[in-house]
């Protein structure tokens, strides 16, 4: 069972230690994953530059992202000079084949046009077709979550066109790292299915080392694919917990009638299960043996961890998708989802994890739109002994003396947050073993000294 | 395809000048060109970097969560006492805060922090759109501080307002509010030194302080390394101030000499020479013979104990050439210093927010032929660090990558380190850092791919 956040609105005065970023921020992960794409963002500057190093340190790439450089000039006047300026600029130096423009607080309070200054500016310099894909994201309007969703959606109705229909699969792919990605795509491989992963930035976030460098990297998913995504076969959408108007996939369906199959994560047997089912049910394609194996490691895995496993009760925190299928996974492991969490506004997640938790004795605690100092005095009310999500969850291992198992974005504080795998079966085990193996070494740690504390008596 | 053409912006050219090249005069101290992707964050985050190692204060940030998101425990400043410092606590303004404002939200969450923390003092930071809703931070602040009997600062750190260097133009004017002396304190001068500038960036401020107490100079306060309330409230008994990050101290030193009648000297704790020269500075303003004497023999004892040290290191860096991005100009001009004690020279070198006097120094001290560029972007960077064939960079968090893709070392200078890099103890960790990243045999394995003897296969 769960005890449901009842709270739906903003519920606090104040925020600490926050557990989401802005807006912008998923805009411009979404837009990294565009072939040959350029982010602006329309702003000060310093939006840009806090983005820019948080992408950054997760990445270890560089991420070079514009901004219109607001001042109290343009604040005041109207940032459209300045917003052509970037523009030029960005072109001069980058030549990118499209140009992302994500808005800030400022620009979004100021009342920037962001469309019509986007417009007359290729009108002027004749560039009419050059795509500049626009979308408002005001900091205040959600996390960076809503962000991305937003962002790509509208990607996909700036970009998407009638066209005749195709063979190919959609699949709409929420932050994950470019590890997930790619296991992503091997599957697909695996499966012989033609499709369009949208964003794709499991190259251009996670560039291998080549000489000579280009600013602008390889790989992203095409503009081409991108135009031809209105006659897919069908539309794959991890997004369950998202609402429909942010819904790239529910606009593929309601415009082009692409039907939209709308599934968790692929993380966990049953999650996984979903995925492979639905590329079946949509293209009558066989599951090839070696995809077959590999479930039945993860099955044999999950039989040797099982009674580790029982130990956990985890708090879950992060991205409301991320959260969701994690959670699935752990309750399949019989690790206890004790303390339920993400810094985002309530879209689908608190109803789908009500259902989830409904045959489990034991309440589990879910917060939506919270931050850490709540998710820290839940997980200590619940006894909580390890937590898993980004990096500012060593909060919970500083403050409380919780293990953190890092998943998720952003990864700031260890390397590797690209190459962690956690998706399709290997990945599930993969990420089952680092729970399994933080419980082990919790255990380890101090199980001498607590037997001998518990019950070795002098004679 | 090769960069090779890079494609400059004009706006750009009064920003870079070659040495023993160009006659004119680097510009500086200007805002951000739009689309120039500098490297620069904002005002707030100026005000932040300068305010946040208080450690007692509450830092209150009035805006939508970015802002807190962004700057969350993000620092190496330590602390020997409070730790309340390392929460990012944020109003987070939503869309109907913008539309109806955020003063009551403000007080509340005011209100809020006092019934949980106990504090003397909260630092309220304006976000950009605080400056447009118009809030008045004055008013709301004035009320809370008579309600709660505590003082409440505001800082004026709107993005928009200016860049880097208006933060800590308002930082000062917030500390200048805190240190105005009640009447019992203004009349008593102590013959001690304030120290400016140092945040205490994994302890360094503490291995001056060290070196002080040896000397015999009584440290009064550091700005705004591991200080607190109580400390700063007694500032302006110094008899002395002595700036080291002049970017962000030389206003509050020049209004602290104005009002308290304090005189500043420019130090600097970066490398052997500067550091010598620096305690000698110091004993020379403060003391007698036996001051002087007694740092006279600190510094042999020191400089014999770290040169020999220092020396093994010179000999395998030197003949190495050293390109420098950094923050501000004190750091820029130590590092040139620095560089030639381990044989190495600077080739390139810039800074976000140098003074016109700093630059000046700058093209003084490097070699004809040296590039000096104030708020680069990554295209210049990369064009002149290739250009003048670097072997190392320094920078901060968002330059790392760049120098890794270009196959390059790589130092961080930046607030988020782990290890000291001032004074003695800092002059070897220096020379052990650019050792370790220059000589480290993970270019040996570049190496083998340019010669194409690496893998094999291609056909």
């Amino acid at each position: 069972m769960a005890k449901k956040d009842e709270r739906t609105v903003n519920y606090r005065d104040v925020n600490e230690n926050p557990c989401n970023m802005c807006m912008p921020m998923g805009g411009i992960l979404a837009l990294k994953g565009i072939e040959k794409s350029m982010v602006i963002v329309h702003g000060s500057q310093g939006c840009s530059t806090y983005m820019r190093r948080h992408i950054a340190e997760h990445f270890n790439e560089p991420v070079d992202v514009g901004s219109s450089s607001l001042n109290e000039k343009g604040t005041v006047y109207g940032g459209e000079k300045n917003l052509r300026l970037a523009f030029d600029n960005i072109i001069k130096v980058y030549h990118p084949e499209v140009i992302g423009l994500v808005t800030t607080c400022l620009a979004e309070t100021i009342g920037e046009d962001i469309e019509r200054i986007a417009s007359q500016y290729l009108l002027d310099r004749g560039l009419e077709g050059f795509p500049i894909i626009t979308a408002s994201t005001p900091g205040y309007g959600g996390s960076h979550f809503e962000g991305y969703f937003f962002t790509l959606k509208r990607v996909i109705m700036q970009l998407a066109q009638p066209t005749e229909k195709n063979n190919k699969i959609n699949i709409i792919i929420p932050n994950m790292s470019p590890a997930d990605i790619r296991e992503l795509k091997r599957i697909l491989a695996e499966m012989k299915i033609e499709y369009v992963l949208c964003p794709d930035f499991s190259d251009t976030l996670d560039r291998p080392f080549e000489r000579p460098y280009t600013k602008m990297s390889d790989g992203g998913t095409k503009l081409s694919n991108i135009k031809e995504m209105g006659g897919g076969l069908a539309t794959i959408q991890m997004g369950v917990t998202i609402d429909d108007n942010i819904s790239p996939g529910k606009y593929l369906e309601e415009e082009f009638g692409v039907p939209l199959y709308n599934i968790p994560i692929p993380i966990g047997v049953e999650n996984t299960d979903t995925f492979l089912n639905t590329l079946v049910k949509i293209t009558s394609k066989a599951i090839p043996d070696n995809l077959k194996n590999e479930r039945g490691r993860l099955l044999d895995g999950m039989i040797d961890s099982h009674k580790y496993n029982f130990s956990g009760r985890i708090a879950i925190f992060g991205e409301p998708e991320m959260v969701y299928a994690v959670t699935k996974t752990c309750l399949e492991n019989g690790v206890f989802p004790a303390v339920i969490a993400t810094g985002s506004q309530v879209g689908k997640l608190n109803e789908l994890l009500v259902a989830a938790l409904d045959d489990i004795s034991e309440n589990s605690d879910i917060l939506i739109e919270t931050d850490f100092a709540h998710i820290l005095a839940a997980s200590q009310q619940a006894k909580v002994n390890i937590a898993i999500g980004p990096s500012d969850g060593r909060y919970l291992t500083e403050k409380g003396e919780i293990p953190l198992i890092r998943l998720g974005f952003p990864i700031h504080d260890r390397v590797g947050g690209q190459r962690l795998l956690s998706v399709g079966y290997t990945g599930t085990m993969m990420l089952l073993d680092r729970i399994t193996n933080t419980l082990l070494e919790n255990k380890y740690k101090s199980y001498r000294s607590s037997m001998y504390e518990k019950f070795y008596k002098k004679a | 395809m090769a960069d090779s053409n890079i494609n400059t912006i004009a706006e750009r050219d009064g920003f870079i000048v070659t040495k023993g090249k160009n006659k004119k005069q680097l510009q500086c101290s200007a805002d951000s060109s739009a689309g120039c992707v500098s490297q620069r964050a904002c005002v707030y985050c100026g005000a932040r970097v300068v305010l946040n190692p208080i450690t007692d204060a509450i830092h209150l940030v009035h805006g939508p969560i970015g802002c807190a998101s962004y700057t969350w425990d993000i620092r190496g400043s330590l602390s020997s006492g409070a730790e309340l410092y390392r929460n990012s606590f944020s109003t987070d303004l939503k869309e109907r805060d913008v539309i109806f404002g955020g003063a009551q939200k403000l007080t509340d969450a005011i209100d809020s922090l006092l019934e949980k923390y106990q504090a003397k003092l909260i630092f309220v930071y304006s976000t950009c759109i605080v400056g447009v809703i118009g809030d008045d931070l004055e008013a709301i602040c004035k009320a809370a501080s008579q309600k709660h009997n505590i003082e409440v600062i505001p800082v004026e750190s709107s993005g928009f307002i200016g860049n880097k260097s208006a933060g800590y133009r308002a930082a000062a004017e917030a500390l200048l509010r805190l240190i105005k002396p009640t009447k019992s304190v203004a009349a008593t001068k102590t013959n001690s030194i304030n120290y400016l500038g140092d945040f205490n960036l994994a302890g360094e401020a503490w291995i001056i302080h060290n070196y002080l107490r040896e000397m015999g100079v009584e440290i009064n306060v550091t700005f705004t390394g591991d200080s607190d309330y109580e400390a700063l409230k007694l500032a302006p008994k110094a008899k002395l101030n002595m700036i080291q990050c002049a970017g962000s101290m030389i206003y509050l030193a020049g209004k602290m000499e104005e009002l308290y009648g304090i005189p500043y000297i420019q130090i600097s704790f970066l490398g052997i020479e500067d550091t010598a020269a620096s305690l000698r500075t110091i004993a020379a303003a403060m003391g007698d013979e036996s001051m002087i004497r007694k740092t006279e023999e600190l510094i042999a004892r020191e400089t014999a104990r770290v040169e020999a040290i220092i020396k093994g290191y010179r000999e395998k860096l030197a003949g190495k050439k050293a390109a420098i991005y950094v923050g501000g100009g004190f750091k820029a001009i130590s590092l040139i210093k620095q560089f030639r004690e381990i044989g190495i020279d600077v080739v390139m070198i810039g800074t976000q927010t140098g003074r016109q006097e700093e630059y000046d120094t700058i093209n003084n001290l490097v070699d004809n032929g040296t590039v000096i560029l104030d708020d680069a972007n990554p295209a210049e960077l990369e064009k002149f660090m290739m250009e003048k064939d670097a072997n190392l960079l320094v920078g901060g968090v968002k330059e790392r990558p760049l120098a890794y893709k270009l196959g390059m070392a790589f130092i961080d200078h930046n607030h988020d380190r782990k290890h000291p890099l001032s004074g003695f103890e800092g002059a070897v960790n220096f020379a052990e850092e650019v050792y370790s990243t220059v000589c480290s045999p993970v270019w040996k394995s570049l190496m083998n791919m340019d010669t194409q003897s690496g893998v094999k296969g291609d056909g």
